[in-house]
């Protein structure tokens, strides 16, 4: 961070309807506080796009973000599959497949601005970090995980696949055996297998990963920032390619009944993890 | 190696413990879904606490349909 540089315009502090941030000592953290658990829809989403919006304002300030959830549950559940649904019920097959590219790509362009956000993204995970969420949690440059957390992909159970760049930005980081595991069995991964695999950069104890997380931000604002900024250029490069290829997937799957067929299982109910197979176990019979 | 029994009861006191219920009140055929009344959120939770303590991978579609800590200590010794 370049020293006694300020800018008048930055947004320092933020409360929308699903996150807020505020600004400290070349920190940025990003709070998620969005119920059940920091679901992406449109609300979300519409937040996420203030908060990358800001990104000019705060990069002459900021050398690390922080990205944490105030939900007690997790991380994030990921899409909000309720709105999804709802969203697309009255729609044809192909308004459906047209409405849910509009929305990917908005994603996508949050999620890309995020990837190569300039500074450094630390995500603080605790609990549940699964599908679109796991997907925001990838494109951060380090991932610090309570020993307690569980990640997973469960979009194959809706007949889908990950549709925020999950796919992409796994192959980045970690090795096709772990990644087919994930996809193909729709199970969740400990924090400890998370590391072992490389998708997770730090354990934290059960209820430290934040602080484990701010040790690291305060750790990355004492180095020279150009030489930040080019380091994870060269680092970790964004693949657009197949960023678009996986969204031109997922819309062709999308576009299929038995998506529709899928869905009503996991949103009509209020289940958090209705979409886990310990989930579908009948617990009042 | 564990024995079967010295895996159930070890899920037994880790049960106990993470769900602060009275000690001795746990049994092998108890549903833990009613017995402890967990959500599925607190199922994975007491997952990653088994796997932890076992220093095994259990996934999840292992136990799908699992409800009694005998049928749940099975699949662990499965893994051990």
């Amino acid at each position: 961070m370049s020293k006694g540089r300020t800018s008048r315009s930055a947004v320092k502090e933020f409360r929308g309807a699903a996150l807020r941030w505020e600004w400290r000592d070349g920190v940025v953290e990003l709070t998620l506080d969005f119920e059940p658990l920091n679901e992406i829809g449109t609300v979300m989403l519409a937040d996420l796009e203030k908060f990358v919006a800001a990104f000019d304002s705060l990069a002459p300030i900021t050398s690390a973000c922080v990205i944490t959830s105030a939900r007690p549950g997790g991380f994030c559940a990921g899409a909000n599959l309720k709105e999804l649904y709802q969203g697309a019920l009255p729609l044809s097959p192909k308004k459906r497949a047209t409405g849910m590219r509009a929305f990917l790509k908005r994603i996508h362009v949050v999620m890309n601005a995020l990837d190569a956000a300039p500074f450094v993204t630390i995500a603080a995970v605790h609990g549940l970090c699964m599908g679109g969420g796991l997907e925001l949690a990838l494109v951060c440059d380090l991932i610090v995980a309570d020993k307690m957390a569980r990640f997973g992909f469960p979009e194959l159970r809706l007949g889908l696949i990950p549709g925020f760049g999950g796919i992409p930005r796994l192959r980045r980081d970690v090795g096709n055996g772990f990644i087919r595991d994930l996809l193909f069995t729709g199970r969740t991964v400990k924090a400890e297998s998370a590391q072992q695999a490389g998708l997770v950069s730090h354990l934290a104890g059960e209820g430290y990963a934040l602080q484990v997380a701010r040790s690291m931000a305060q750790q990355v604002t004492k180095f020279d920032a150009e030489t930040r900024v080019a380091a994870k250029k060269f680092l970790k490069p964004i693949p657009y390619q197949e960023l678009q290829r996986e969204i031109d997937l997922f819309c062709k799957l999308f576009s299929r009944p038995v998506v529709m067929e899928s869905l009503p299982r996991f949103v009509e109910t209020d289940e958090p993890m209705k979409h886990l197979p310990v989930a579908e176990h009948p617990r009042n019979p | 190696m564990r024995t079967l029994d010295q895996t159930t009861r070890e899920i037994l006191e880790l049960a106990t413990l993470q769900f602060k219920v009275p000690p001795g009140s746990l049994r092998a055929e108890d549903d833990f879904y009613k017995k402890l009344g967990i959500d599925s959120l607190q199922t994975l939770d007491l997952l990653s606490r088994l796997e932890n303590h076992f220093k095994i991978e259990l996934p999840d579609y292992e136990v799908q349909g699992v409800s009694d800590f005998k049928t749940l200590a099975e699949r662990i010794q499965a893994r051990l």
